[in-house]
């Protein structure tokens, strides 16, 4: 079983990008799990084709403790045959949903979701991992291959980047690696060459390149796949070649993360920041 | 520098030779040997700074201030623990706070409440628990004339917004509900607490509370617990001066009291170091004066009631005087009967908030000498006050560790120490009278005309007991 967590700067497209994945992986024959791990719980509504279904801590604090749960509440079977479970947690600006992370996924291991005839688990994470409890996926060696979802904007580099120093830390006392990058195109300039040269600094690669096409707004629409909503769209054909990449891939790495100066020498190399200089 | 001076430093450097150097360095700036003029400058003890990692300190945190000092013993106030359930369990009555009044009607001080938190609590945040507690607790107790939330650390690390539960239920119960930051990792100690919980009262009950008239002769009596009963003793005999108390602050306080102490025409400051900080507010607020005073033992009460006496007029000074005259027998009687069994014996204390400097005029009165004191929480202008309380030489300790305490007891060989339920075992197990010198061991009031005898009582039962003669000693 390869446990992966998908990290990335908020509302870059980790969600999509992890769903449409897994359900290529899925078309390929592989058994797969998606965890969402952020209390909007909207990891897994293009599998299951609703969202709000019964989150881990939503029922939980609806029973009084999470001892109180049946497995089968919480991890429901989607589109072909992929399992899916949600942390849940809270509306914004209260409580602790890091919290929320640690105790549904330890839920999850206890009750045994992580079932033998898995291929794959994917964590799907919020955007910022803003508390040690949104490392979870990475800790304690659950997820042990990473994927940093990002696109030529100067934002979404940067949070990449600052993810890489993150995996750095848990590189170095748990066995958690980066299996690459992966652009989730903006059709910035020059984005291509910047994000694969950014992947050659953090010492990975850029696993594929995901060019944009509104298709995928169209099948999210329908609270579905590309793969489900059109199958022979060529969108869905980039998400079976990522998805093959991805359970191919054995280029792991510990990151290199760069420094502030080193990434606006980056940016600046791509003529990104040469206006401004000239100001 | 007197010789005194030097083998008392010489004997805090043999104690300090124990640690590596770091800590060796640290903890240098908090044991002194005391110089009562304060002019030399080595031996003044540094305070009020976080505690070394390791050491086995015996402070407590900032909940432990506001909760178990201040709020807790305001006898008709809901005063729940906000948090897991350990904390409360844990500061449950433990400092036996007397009261008056009908509990579970009236009044709530020996009762624990807590909103017991759950990871629910944690992952959703525990507002609307405390909300839903609030409720409950007001049907089942609507005698209740306030209450107040004392956060534990998690509702803090959550950031939870109990200040507009606060708000909301304030119009809603018309009633102070007061919202206490106290998470214990704020600060050093519990001393911040203490700050923390005045400026509750000061922001949430102060002028609010009814006063039908005031006379010329009102005081309020601030920093007294009640514990074993000390306010009452206190009171009686403010009462018997001649003036009137319209609050006492906080044992066996009602919420009221909170709410009319600034009608005050004078504050009478017992623990200085927990209610400094409100009496100050009162002064620059309200223009009420304070005073300090110490009602430990005759010599000290009858300074503290002249003292007290000074602020008002004739009748007061009189009535002073005519109590000192009829309570002086009865206190000689009381020395006359202890001082011959402790005269000369050895006191080593090591306490919080005033009793490391307030007991010691107890203990001169029967013939005995305190040796060491020290503060688990003092800050600087407490270690100022008790400089000139104590002998040239004698052992100044701030937050002491538990090492320090056992290897100046076996210097000293004092033969009482008093000191906290956490020092007092490892004392038994020395074979060292030992007293529990913050909640009086089960015993008091040590305070006023009545708390005397108790006092030298207790002394005399524990430094004479043949008890400490028969446990088998460690060489």
């Amino acid at each position: 079983m390869r446990q992966i967590a998908i990290y990335g700067k908020g509302g870059i497209g980790k969600s999509t990008t992890t769903q449409n994945t897994v359900a290529g992986l899925s078309e390929a024959g592989y058994k797969c799990m998606i965890v969402g791990c952020d209390p909007k719980a909207d990891a897994t509504r293009l599998i299951l084709h609703a969202k709000a279904q019964a989150t881990v801590m939503d029922m939980a604090r609806e029973r009084g403790t999470v001892e109180d749960l049946e497995i089968d509440e919480v991890l429901l079977q989607g589109f072909s045959g992929i399992k899916c479970a949600e942390s849940g947690g809270p509306e914004p600006g209260v409580g602790g949903a890091g919290r929320g992370v640690i105790t549904a996924i330890n839920f999850l291991e206890e009750n045994g979701a992580y079932s033998d005839d898995l291929d794959f688990v994917f964590y799907d994470v919020l955007g910022d991992v803003v508390c040690g409890g949104f490392a979870m996926p990475i800790r304690e060696g659950k997820a042990k291959e990473i994927y940093i979802v990002t696109s030529g904007e100067m934002m979404a580099m940067y949070a990449a980047n600052n993810i890489s120093r993150g995996i750095l830390k848990y590189a170095q006392s748990g066995g958690v690696r980066l299996g690459g990058l992966i652009c989730n195109s903006r059709k910035t300039d020059k984005e291509y060459g910047l994000i694969s040269e950014l992947a050659k600094k953090l010492g990975t690669q850029m696993i594929h390149f995901v060019p944009r096409d509104n298709q995928v707004q169209r099948a999210e629409l329908r609270r579905m796949t590309v793969i489900e909503y059109s199958p022979e769209h060529q969108q869905a054909d980039e998400y079976r070649a990522l998805a093959k990449k991805i359970a191919e891939n054995k280029n792991l790495v510990i990151p290199t993360p760069l420094s502030m100066d080193e990434l606006d020498a980056l940016l600046m190399e791509f003529g990104i920041l040469e206006n401004e200089v000239a100001a | 520098m007197s010789t005194a001076i030097k083998d008392t430093q010489k004997m805090i450097e043999e104690v300090l030779d124990a640690y590596p150097e770091k800590a060796k360095k640290d903890r240098a700036k908090h044991l002194a040997a005391n110089d009562p003029t304060g002019q030399c400058s080595t031996c003044q003890v540094k305070s009020n700074i976080k505690s070394r990692p390791g050491v086995m300190t015996v402070r407590g945190c900032a909940y432990a201030g506001a909760k178990g000092v201040v709020w807790g013993p305001v006898k008709d106030q809901l005063t729940i623990s906000h948090g897991p359930v350990g904390c409360g369990q844990y500061s449950w009555w433990s400092r036996r706070n007397y009261y008056n009044g009908q509990t579970g009607v009236d009044t709530f001080g020996t009762m624990h409440i807590t909103t017991d938190f759950q990871e629910k609590d944690i992952v959703y945040g525990g507002d609307k628990g405390l909300d839903a507690a609030l409720h409950e607790l007001k049907e089942l107790f609507p005698l209740a004339k306030g209450v107040g939330f004392l956060s534990e650390c998690p509702v803090g690390l959550i950031g939870d917004d109990i200040e507009a539960v606060s708000k909301k239920a304030e119009k809603e119960f018309k009633i102070p509900i007061v919202p206490v930051r106290c998470e214990g990792f704020w600060g050093v100690s519990q001393s911040l607490g203490h700050h923390i919980a005045n400026d509750t009262i000061r922001d949430y009950v102060m002028g609010k509370g009814a006063l039908e008239k005031t006379t010329p002769y009102d005081v309020a009596l601030i920093g007294d617990y009640n514990i074993g009963g000390d306010a009452w003793a206190s009171r009686k005999i403010l009462e018997e001066m001649g003036l009137r108390v319209i609050a006492q602050w906080t044992g066996d306080a009602s919420v009221n009291e909170l709410g009319i102490a600034h009608k005050a025409k004078l504050n009478l400051i017992h623990c200085y170091r927990s209610m400094n900080y409100i009496c100050r507010h009162m002064e620059e607020q309200y223009g009420v004066p304070w005073t300090e005073f110490n009602f430990f033992g005759p010599t000290k009460i009858y300074e503290s009631i002249r003292k007290i006496a000074s602020h008002f007029d004739d009748k007061i000074k009189e009535n002073a005087e005519k109590m000192i005259e009829k309570y002086k027998p009865m206190m000689d009687e009381v020395v006359a009967e202890f001082r011959p069994g402790l005269e000369g014996k050895k006191v080593m204390l090591y306490v919080g908030g005033l009793r490391p400097r307030h007991t010691i005029g107890a203990y001169e009165d029967l013939g005995m000498e305190v040796v060491a004191s020290g503060y688990e929480f003092g800050h600087n202008d407490d270690y100022k006050r008790t400089y000139p309380e104590m002998k040239e030489g004698a052992v100044i300790m701030d937050d002491a560790t538990l090492y320090e305490l056992e290897e100046f007891t076996r210097r000293l060989k004092p033969d009482m120490v008093g000191s906290g339920i956490k020092e007092k075992y490892s004392y038994h197990k020395m074979g060292v009278p030992f007293r529990q010198m913050h909640s009086w061991d089960y015993s008091g009031p040590y305070h006023g005309f009545d708390g005397f005898p108790v006092f030298a009582r207790d002394m005399d039962m524990t430094v004479n007991s043949p008890t400490w003669g028969l446990i088998r000693k460690k060489k």
